[in-house]
């Protein structure tokens, strides 16, 4: 295959990252656009986890928490600059990802869902608990991010940030799945004894992608700390860690587009939903039922599936 | 020196000794067969030498290093490459791409750089994809290249896990009843394949119900029963050993 055509996906998510600011009306419409890119990539990273490598993680929303709590605290508290920060709370999401992986990941199933749910839970009650730093439930503001001089502000400035992250992140995410390392990745999800004879050390692999998408998202945390200048603990609780992970299956498990997917219209949603005053939670749930009865491998892959292309080309 | 050196191998699952002081040695370029009743030990004895069981007791050797209870990745490093009974196909994944993760450990596995795409990875995935269609024709897949695992037929996989073993480069390759649901067209297919393989210099260990494929291909053969060693020879002194029809058809003594 070509290097055009390899990349002609690629191309495509560019031209629309830099039309869309052509149709996007307000303020509102940028915000709601910026988060679905960080969303977006969150998702990326846990599709990884959860599709390519066929492992779970009930309890992510923890390591966007750590980023987020990592960018809010250490520039305001201690004086670090903001990127600094956020690469620190990258860095300690990774070393707790590593740190705890190694046992979890010789759990599997059920039990693996009940340890990283328990995970989340921990870091979210940490976070409500440490009011000192944190300001407890209330939650607390995030400095500004600059660079060089520049400062980051206004939805504007952010999307085209987010669009850069968002390019980056899905060219990196096709290039791992197809390359040595993801195809180890795939294959373990395939059958573990049979990649095990072929060498790969699965539990290595399983901690590597797992300590990849706590980076992720750590990152996307301080991100949106940040883009909204404000952080609470409901960014690291159970029902954001739910909310990722139905991304990843409404889009498409071991789906590099259905993470695109999957976040662009579980982020939009809520969003288009809220005429139904006060109904809008029940006609959410209605939706992700019917998409899971109708679709259970996620929206494109069924879709792929459905036009007569080769679902294991496309992904 | 022998290739493979097993000595005084056992193995207990609670009361049963599936493996019960089992010992050969297998030569180097030699198809070698292990054959024996239903529930003899035979895919028990693989799982033991291929690490996906830890002895417990006797000694492994291959190329005089012992490798009882080592992990079946390292095990990989060392040469050693197997098939499954029961196949073990990634169904998620295309046949040329099973074919391709059997090379893994000849690759750049790092993270970083397969994640930016650096030309060294790119260069070389384009060549193993190569390499992998060569081997595909080798087991006389060619048409299944790009086709899903999961929509391939049977037998195909057969010699799918077969090609993926090859990959590896293995000197020593563990064939756990390739025929095993074959009809006799697709078995005197394997039959032959299995040939080609030990003829380009890899050493086979085989384990088949099949009396006709293993009396045709073997060197050497190996019979269990109830987990223990009954002979071990060559076809004709297998055959017309009395212990061996004893345990196939029963004796009346």
């Amino acid at each position: 295959m070509s290097v055009l055509k390899r990349n002609y996906p690629l191309m495509i998510l560019a031209a629309v990252l830099l039309m869309l600011p052509l149709v996007l009306p307000n303020n509102y419409y940028y915000d709601i656009a910026i988060r679905m890119a960080i969303n977006a990539i969150i998702v990326l990273g846990l599709n990884l986890l959860i599709g390519f490598a066929g492992q779970i993680s009930l309890g992510h929303a923890g390591f966007v928490g750590i980023g987020a709590y990592a960018s809010a605290i250490l520039p305001t508290h201690f004086g670090w600059h903001p990127l600094l920060a956020t690469a620190a709370g990258a860095a300690i999401a990774s070393a707790i990802a590593a740190i705890v992986a190694r046992p979890i990941f010789r759990l599997k199933g059920h039990y693996l869902a009940m340890a990283t749910l328990g995970l989340g839970i921990i870091t979210a009650i940490v976070i409500k608990n440490e009011a000192t730093y944190t300001g407890g439930p209330d939650g607390m503001p995030v400095a500004a991010l600059g660079l060089m001089g520049f400062e980051i502000s206004g939805e504007k400035q952010w999307y085209w940030v987010l669009a850069v992250l968002l390019l980056f992140s899905f060219w990196a995410a096709r290039n791992l799945i197809d390359s040595p390392f993801g195809r180890a990745l795939r294959a373990l999800h395939g059958s573990e004894v049979a990649s095990q004879v072929m060498g790969v050390d699965i539990v290595r692999y399983k901690v590597a992608i797992f300590v990849l998408s706590a980076f992720f998202a750590s990152l996307m945390g301080s991100v949106t700390a940040h883009y909204i200048g404000f952080v609470t603990p409901n960014i690291a609780d159970f029902f954001h860690s739910i909310e990722l992970m139905t991304m990843v299956v409404v889009g498409g498990m071991a789906s590099i587009y259905g993470s695109l997917i999957g976040a662009v219209l579980l982020t939009a949603l809520p969003q288009a939903l809220s005429t139904f005053e006060g109904w809008e939670t029940v006609a959410f749930g209605s939706i992700l039922i019917l998409c899971m009865i109708f679709m259970p491998k996620g929206l494109v892959p069924t879709l792929a599936a459905r036009f007569g292309r080769n679902g294991q080309e496309d992904r | 020196m022998a290739l493979l050196e097993v000595d005084n191998l056992s193995i207990a699952f609670g009361g049963v000794k599936a493996v019960q002081n089992v010992s050969f040695s297998v030569d180097r370029g030699l198809v070698y067969s292990v054959i024996g009743p239903n529930g003899a030990g035979k895919t028990t004895l693989f799982n033991l030498i291929t690490g996906v069981y830890t002895p417990s007791e006797g000694e492994i050797r291959l190329d005089g290093q012992s490798i009882a209870g080592v992990a079946p990745h390292e095990l990989a490093l060392k040469g050693m490459a197997r098939t499954f009974q029961n196949l073990q196909i990634c169904m998620n994944m295309t046949a040329l791409e099973n074919v391709m993760v059997g090379a893994h450990l000849q690759l750049d596995r790092n993270l970083i750089k397969a994640m930016l795409r650096f030309p060294g990875i790119a260069r070389r995935d384009h060549a193993l994809k190569d390499e992998a269609r060569e081997l595909m024709r080798f087991v006389g897949l060619e048409s299944y290249a790009n086709l899903g695992a999961s929509s391939m037929p049977y037998g195909a996989l057969k010699r799918l896990e077969i090609a993926r073993a090859l990959a590896a480069k293995p000197q020593i390759l563990f064939l756990d009843e390739p025929a095993a649901g074959l009809n006799s067209k697709e078995t005197a297919e394997i039959d032959e394949l299995v040939r080609k393989v030990a003829d380009s210099g890899v050493t086979v260990v085989l384990v088949e119900h099949d009396m006709k494929m293993v009396m045709n291909i073997s060197d050497r053969i190996l019979v269990l029963d109830y987990g223990k060693k009954l002979t071990e020879g060559t076809a004709r002194e297998v055959r017309e050993n009395p212990d061996v029809i004893a345990a196939y058809l029963g004796s009346n003594v």
